[in-house]
């Protein structure tokens, strides 16, 4: 069932292509009611899998004589992110509603980039994922390149160039890997079994580690997460940070680290107390939080803050990947699904409810517009998404991060210290991004900002209402009831971590 | 060998020239008065039909070939992968003969279509030759073919030019060719690629050893200008940029196969020597003396020279590309780093089919994306009168259908999945790390691979202008219909053959002897 998902994007996206111009209103309807079916789908086949390990959806050989097959699984990791995927894309069809420009192509684009992010989710065969994996670059491209906005054309060029520098680096091992083994087959079991010679694990891994790693935003390849989310255009962004990014961490999960375990043993000496790649990761982790949010901190157009916010979340991400135990993985997975709720709610939130109405993203610009009286509906939302993305408790990033530092101090109390640092910056950006944007009591007169001036920002419409509704609900919900991901999740990174799953 | 012979195995050839005859008399007999459209159909239908016969005998032949009277030397080869190159040849050359349809650049089409038949029987013999002579004949055949073609567009300096440059370059190189097999000869006392390489790997070739390496270099050079490989590439930017486009689509992708093809047969023989079993040309070659060979005279120089050829392509042409605004040169670089990638393949090579199916799979494939890429620039190139970056801007208002295949041809020879172009690199470069384990070529790849990522941004440069960036003109660019069906069905191949990537390795692999 959940193959679906796949084929419907795609084919979907290919319908888009083919719509006569002009019928923009068609094209969105159409855009929503297959990112719908394949939320529906997602949360189909997440019910049918509570309590169920992995599952083969469809096992077909591709090209036999390399032993690549089309294999379409799903596990407790799985289903999770195919179930965000489903909901960041039903939210970023609502949240791109407004697109008049081209409408039928952005959401061939659009569903296309989708399908790819589904098909990596469900990809239990190495190069069935690495397929996946590529074909969401070039949708990403044209996204931003066509419908963005400040500098477009320079930061979708250089995430399609970032995001290709990863996978060639992720193909690199990948060959390497598939000529070591000697393995008859591309599935990731079959080739978790395989055994590579450690000395061969200690440099495939962080190759491809960090190829994979360079797409999740780690310090110091996160430069094209800020500029891609500023440049992108609403639904893109959301996309961006809330499942593109995960796809990135996905990988190192799934590929790096299941496939080249002992990768992550010590090098037997160690240099400033590194003394293995995990350390090393987990050092570029913990600096990307903190990095990320002193960063945030000091932004004057209001989406770089949520930009470099995205950073510093995805660095509890890949902090959690590296602390090697189950509570703390089990965190990064929850923080991703989390982080992909509410990046896409702040987005939407700021690229769309906002810049839409007041065509300016500059905080001392917004200050002058009181927004908190002209939009409550933005200013109320932006608190929620805030409050929810500093990591209060009742909602998903707390449940998310909690588990995170919880496990980095089981392997070393130092990152959960220096991660708790990141936390309390990043309080103080959000608080100053909301204060700015909206709750400033500076008295300007409209003389001072010509440009953004105090025409009618316009009624909130329907679709925004429902977006937000439906992130925040999520948030919620998974923040109050976390059990209702953990049961699913817990069982799969056990499987995961005692050795390639099964 | 007799005559009954000599005609079954070059029957392919025979058809084309047949084919050539036939185009030139019709063209020049019964139509001299007609309209130009119909002569240019009637010409490349003639042609098309030529090439299917052609094809036709390829797949009838079986694996064997021609040999010299009273001894096992090789001549020609046929069937087996030699077949798959000709084969290759052949649809290629039908392609680009439904591109002419849409041009204007002469009056003399019969002539055209018949130079292009000759060429091609150029291409298929060096793509069975197993004899020095052979191969000169053939390649010479197929070069002096492909100036001609290079320099048709008779009103154009351009094409004077590229064509002038194309024959100095070429003339060098068949001289350099010709020395250098005039030293394997005298050290081998034979024509035949086989024997040459058994004297090479024995006791002749210890004692020769210095004058065996200087005929290695030149024969690499020769063949290097025929493959547009790093430093003997400086013909090629010119030549697609001023022949007229179905010649360059032509000269880009038949003569790559044939050229190829004549490199495998010798990284073949080259192996070969190791291994009495093998038979990979289709017939069986008498090795009476292979055994361990003394001195490994040929296959480290040879492999050695190709690596550095290899490595320079893939640098220089991806890195020369970026900078161009001219997309035929843009094409040219690009075509000179899938050069570079494909010398990967041949400088690792290994006597099991794997590695010659690896590389021809990626010359197929290439040489079909890269007619598909001239055909889209050949008509932009007629709606705005130029090949620059700019004349691509807004094509996707101008002609949806001929940008969305100029996005799909492009991306494939990228390298993205899942288009063929990815599967073609992915499938020789795991073969070079399956056939060769080591540093060396691992460090090869990755450079390769690196590569192909900066070969990303020249290829999205094309394709920025087709959808990103605002229309000048917004007047839309009209094809022929069967330029556009044409170009429609190498999209749709390349998709479908991207999606089922076995579907041609499997083709490629049936006709492997050793399976």
């Amino acid at each position: 069932m959940l193959a679906w998902t796949i084929y419907l994007s795609f084919a979907g996206a290919l319908v888009q292509a083919l719509l006569p111009k002009g019928r923009n209103a068609l094209a969105r309807w159409l855009a929503l009611a297959v990112a719908v079916a394949g939320l529906v789908l997602a949360v189909g086949g997440f019910a049918a899998g509570m309590g169920q390990g992995r599952m083969v959806i469809v096992d077909l050989p591709w090209v036999p004589a390399m032993g690549i097959h089309y294999l379409l699984a799903a596990d407790g990791i799985s289903r999770v992110l195919v179930l965000l995927t489903g909901l960041a894309a039903v939210a970023g069809v609502l949240f791109s509603w407004n697109i008049e420009l081209r409408t039928n192509e952005f959401f061939a684009f659009f569903l296309a980039l989708i399908g790819g992010v589904y098909g990596v989710f469900l990809s239990f065969d190495l190069f069935l994922l690495f397929v996946f994996y590529e074909i969401a670059i070039v949708p990403k491209y044209f996204l931003i390149s066509i419908w963005g906005s400040t500098r477009r054309e320079y930061a979708a060029m250089k995430l399609a160039l970032y995001s290709f520098v990863g996978s060639s680096m992720v193909l690199i091992g990948l060959l390497a890997a598939y000529a070591t083994s000697g393995s008859h087959s591309t599935g990731l079991i079959a080739l978790a079994h395989a055994s590579l010679p450690v000395s061969f694990q200690m440099w495939a891994f962080p190759l491809v580690f960090t190829g994979f790693a360079i797409l999740a935003g780690m310090w110091p390849f996160h430069t094209w997460a800020p500029t891609g989310h500023v440049a992108a255009p609403t639904g893109a962004s959301m996309l961006l940070a809330g499942v593109v990014m995960k796809l990135g961490a996905y990988g190192c999960l799934r590929v790096a680290m299941s496939l080249f375990p002992r990768g992550l043993d010590p090098w037997g000496f160690s240099y400033i107390g590194i003394g293995s790649w995990r350390d090393v990761f987990a050092v570029l982790a913990v600096i990307g939080i903190v990095y990320g949010a002193l960063v945030a901190l000091v932004q004057t157009d209001f989406k770089f803050v949520i930009g470099y916010s995205s950073v510093s979340h995805m660095g509890f991400v890949l902090l959690g990947l590296m602390t090697l135990n189950q509570i703390g993985v089990t965190g990064a997975v929850m923080q991703m699904f989390s982080h992909g709720i509410l990046a896409g709610l702040l987005f939407a939130i700021v690229g769309r409810i906002v810049y839409e109405r007041t065509h300016t993203r500059q905080l001392a610009e917004l200050e002058a517009l009181h927004l908190s009286r002209r939009l409550p509906f933005a200013a109320w939302a932006f608190v929620i998404a805030g409050m929810a993305s500093m990591g209060l408790p009742g909602f998903s990033g707390f449940v998310a991060e909690l588990q995170v530092l919880v496990g980095a101090w089981k392997v070393q109390p130092w990152w959960t210290a220096a991660a708790g640092v990141g936390i309390v910056v990043g309080v103080a950006y959000t608080w100053r991004a909301l204060q700015k944007a909206f709750f400033s009591d500076v008295r300007v007169t409209p003389d001072d900002h010509p440009r953004t001036g105090w025409h009618d920002l316009g009624a909130i419409t329907w679709p925004e209402y429902t977006g937000v509704a439906l992130l925040v609900g999520v948030s919620l919900f998974v923040g109050l009831y976390p059990r209702i991901l953990l049961d699913t999740i817990e069982p799969a990174v056990k499987a995961l971590l005692a050795g390639g799953g099964q | 060998m007799n005559y009954a012979d000599l005609f079954r195995v070059t029957l392919p050839e025979f058809a084309l020239e047949i084919a050539a005859l036939l185009v030139l008399v019709v063209d020049l007999a019964f139509l001299r008065k007609a309209a130009y459209k119909l002569r240019i159909v009637v010409a490349a239908l003639l042609g098309v039909a030529g090439c299917a016969a052609a094809a036709w005998a390829v797949l009838q032949q079986g694996s064997g070939g021609l040999s010299f009277p009273a001894s096992h030397e090789l001549l020609l080869a046929t069937g087996g992968f030699t077949a798959v190159a000709q084969t290759g040849i052949l649809t290629l050359t039908a392609l680009t003969l439904f591109l002419l349809i849409d041009s204007e650049f002469t009056r003399h089409v019969g002539e055209y279509v018949a130079v292009v038949l000759m060429a091609a029987s150029g291409g298929l013999l060096i793509a069975g030759a197993q004899d020095l002579l052979l191969i000169f004949i053939g390649l010479e055949l197929l070069s002096l073919g492909l100036y001609i073609l290079t320099a048709f567009a008779k009103s154009s300096g351009k094409s004077a030019e590229a064509a002038m440059k194309y024959y100095l370059f070429g003339g060098m190189s068949a001289a350099f060719l010709l020395f250098g097999f005039s030293y394997l000869y005298g050290i081998s006392g034979s024509t035949n690629l086989h024997q040459i390489l058994l004297a090479a790997n024995g006791i002749r070739g210890q004692q020769a050893a210095p004058l065996l390496y200087v005929a290695i270099v030149l024969i690499a050079a020769g063949l290097g200008f025929k493959v547009a490989a790093v430093p003997f590439h400086l013909w090629a930017p010119d030549t697609y940029e001023g022949a007229p486009a179905p010649a360059a689509a032509f000269i880009a992708s038949v003569s790559k196969v044939a050229s190829f093809a004549l490199l495998i047969s010798i990284c073949t023989a080259a192996l070969h020597v190791f291994d009495r079993s093998a038979s990979f040309v289709g017939a069986t070659v008498q090795l009476s003396t292979a055994t361990q060979p003394v001195f490994p005279g040929f296959r480290v120089p040879w492999s050695l020279v190709l690596t550095l050829f290899a490595a320079g392509s893939m640098a220089l042409g991806n890195l020369a590309a970026l900078v161009q605004i001219s997309v035929r040169r843009l094409l040219a670089y690009s075509a000179i780093a899938h050069a570079g990638y494909i010398l990967l393949g041949l400088a690792f090579f290994s006597y099991s089919p794997r590695s010659a199916g690896a590389v021809l799979y990626y010359v197929l494939t290439y040489g079909l994306t890269t007619i598909g890429a001239f055909g889209v620039v050949a008509v932009v190139e007629r709606a705005t009168g130029s090949d620059r970056l700019d004349a691509f801007l807004g094509l996707h208002k101008r002609s949806p259908l001929l940008a969305a295949v100029l996005l799909v041809l492009f991306l494939s020879l990228a390298g993205i999945p899942p288009l063929v172009g990815f599967w073609a690199k992915f499938n020789l470069f795991a073969t070079v790390l399956g056939v060769s384990a080591g540093p060396v070529p691992f460090a090869l790849v990755a450079l390769a691979v690196g590569l192909s990522a900066v070969s990303l941004y020249y290829y999205l440069q094309v394709l920025k202008r087709a959808y990103v960036m605002p229309a000048v003109d917004e007047t839309p660019i009209k094809a022929h219909p069967v330029t556009l069906a044409v170009l429609v069905l190498i999209a749709a191949a390349v998709v479908a053959l991207g999606c089922f990537p076995a579907l041609l390795g499997n083709w490629i692999g049936s006709f492997s002897p050793m399976m």
